[in-house]
């Protein structure tokens, strides 16, 4: 009696696992079969995508690497890929350079107006570029008008700067958050030895951050070489960026019906982050339980 | 004393930097735009009058707007309330049991949540297109033909297929935040659970559900804010609120009043209603989600 009763639940177990297994297979398909589709869609011809009995799943007939040169020439791609590459690590340098001396001090020191600075960077975490691109837009662009140039619009250096100033919150709240955990027995020790408060930073407390920055970096990485709305509003003529190149490029390429060569543009924006993600994996989906908040 | 004064000129050079960057480019716009929103400002002349409440006065009455209110609505609750329930889920289940590959499916389902918005568009471009879409092809290919839509150009379904998308690309990041919050429960609750005769799904209302509480109503807020954000930047791209007004969002709205119109005063008052909506809607997902603090 008892040994049928075990045979049924353990069927009953058997039954329940298979059925999980299905439903993660199935979110887990539906998520791998469009991305990798984009992959097997950027190396075909054209006329594999237009028609009535066309079969989008089919495999491309010959392998249409050209798509991916035209995608870098005739459709400017590579010039935008520069302009990513640019923005994106000049956007990180500076949020690295401004955010780590100011989250050092606000974790180590106490001086006056530190509360209110501090609750002025936390109130930032809640400020969302969506709401206040336009605002930015119109100030450079009197900015211009006032100095009689053309200089804030359009220009790499300017988009980087405002990337990193808006993830400056993040980036230092994370940061001061690690410098807090850290002993305060070394840094100590380097200002009795005489070391003086610069020296100390960039020698002993820096190296000693390196997990943290490295998450920093990641997250940045991520939200610099994504980001669309700002891009899309301060870059209107000259040196977009990969995701702005791209919809132009769907606007475009859609109406002309260019299939291959758009979905060769898309290849080029995601692979970065793809490769990035499989190799750091671990480290970013444990960093976002440091707290992150999402755009 | 000179140490004193060395050390307040160092905590001035680390400082000054960010106060000034997050004055210039976060502080003053926001304030921005609560100013503008009081002023009929824009046009090509660029001229601005201060008149008060006017432009919100004219915002309770422009239909558009009263639209772009009700999409919103409904993409936030149905957005929330069905990545909510999967993540929820699927984090349960790859924390409870010991299944094979449970690291593989945790990296592929955070995969959306490192493309950019643009890419996911356009890979939502390529499922939805009414010919050569990968969505009509697959209903083809069951002999479903009679539910092939145009799932962006039907006015009655675009809606949906925007919010489909946003619920494959918000999963991910949510499930993984319910997994570290699940791994913290000790496994000796659900052993003792176990031998008091609770099967998986009593256990899962009974000791996972109330002691990620809180985590779930932190990401309730996340959620109304995210998908006020997302959706505006999906519509931006795929739509631009077509066809019909059927897919303007708060945001939408807003920037094309703002930039595209240039009707910069009318626009930030969109802003500062969509803020305060945000503001307003987490604060009482917040009091009605209380419940006394189980710890463990």
């Amino acid at each position: 009696m008892s040994s049928i009763k075990e045979t049924k639940s353990k069927s009953n177990i058997k039954l329940y696992k298979i059925l999980v297994y299905i439903a993660l297979i199935v979110l887990a398909v539906s998520i791998i079969i469009p991305v990798a589709w984009v992959f097997m869609a950027s190396l075909k011809s054209n006329a594999e995508f237009v028609g009535k009995d066309v079969n989008p799943f089919a495999f491309p007939k010959k392998l249409i690497w050209e798509n991916f040169s035209l995608a870098f020439g005739k459709a400017k791609m590579g010039e935008y890929l520069l302009n990513s590459v640019i923005v994106t690590s000049l956007a990180l340098i500076i949020s690295l350079i401004v955010a780590l001396p100011a989250a050092y001090c606000l974790a180590r020191f106490e001086f006056k107006g530190r509360k209110f600075i501090s609750a002025g960077f936390m109130a930032g975490l809640f400020v969302n570029v969506n709401y206040i691109v336009v605002p930015i837009f119109l100030m450079l662009s009197s900015a211009n008008r006032t100095l009689g140039i053309n200089f804030f619009l359009n220009n790499r250096l300017v988009l980087a700067i405002v990337y990193a100033s808006t993830s400056l919150p993040f980036t230092i709240y994370l940061l001061s958050g690690y410098f807090r955990t850290l002993p305060t027995a070394y840094e100590e020790a380097a200002l009795i030895d005489g070391c003086g408060y610069f020296k100390t930073m960039i020698k002993i407390m820096i190296p000693m951050a390196r997990p943290s920055i490295i998450t920093v970096i990641l997250f940045n990485f991520l939200a610099y070489w994504n980001e669309y709305i700002i891009a899309f509003t301060l870059m209107a003529s000259r040196n977009k960026t990969l995701p702005v190149g791209l919809q132009n490029l769907m606007a475009v390429e859609k109406t002309a019906t260019n299939y291959g060569i758009m979905y060769a543009g898309l290849v080029i924006v995601m692979l970065p982050t793809l490769i990035l993600y499989i190799s750091v994996q671990k480290k970013l989906t444990q960093g976002m339980s440091l707290g992150g908040l999402k755009d | 004393m000179n140490k004193r004064k060395s050390q307040r000129r160092f905590i001035f050079a680390c400082m000054a930097p960010a106060v000034i960057l997050i004055t210039i480019f976060m502080a003053i716009p926001t304030f921005n735009v609560f100013r503008m929103s009081l002023y009929k400002w824009g046009g090509i002349s660029n001229n601005k009058t201060f008149q008060g409440l006017k432009n919100f006065k004219i915002l309770i009455k422009d239909q558009n707007f009263l639209q772009s209110i009700q999409n919103s609505i409904l993409i936030i609750t149905l957005v929330t309330i069905i990545t909510l329930a999967i993540a929820v889920f699927f984090a349960a289940i790859l924390t409870q049991e010991k299944l094979k590959g449970q690291n593989f499916f945790r990296v592929i389902f955070y995969i959306p949540n490192i493309l950019s918005i643009v890419v996911i568009s356009a890979i939502f471009g390529a499922i939805y297109d009414p010919q050569s879409g990968l969505l009509n092809s697959v209903l083809g290919f069951l002999s479903l033909d009679n539910l092939k839509r145009m799932w962006m150009g039907d006015p009655n379904i675009v809606i949906y297929s925007l919010i489909f998308a946003l619920i494959w690309q918000a999963i991910g990041y949510y499930m993984v935040m319910y997994m570290a919050s699940m791994a913290s429960i000790p496994d000796s609750f659900y052993e003792a659970a176990g031998l008091d005769g609770a099967g998986k799904v009593k256990q899962f209302f009974v000791i996972t559900l109330p002691l990620i509480w809180d985590n779930i109503r932190t990401t309730l807020t996340f959620f109304v804010i995210s998908t006020i954000n997302l959706s505006f930047l999906m519509v931006q791209i795929m739509t631009s609120g077509g066809p019909n007004g059927q897919t303007e969002v708060f945001l939408s709205y807003m920037y094309k009043q703002a930039y595209t119109s240039s009707a910069y005063g009318y626009g930030m008052a969109i802003g500062v209603v969509v803020f305060s909506f945000s503001f307003i809607l987490s604060a009482v997902i917040n009091k009605i989600t209380e419940r006394e603090a189980l710890e463990f």
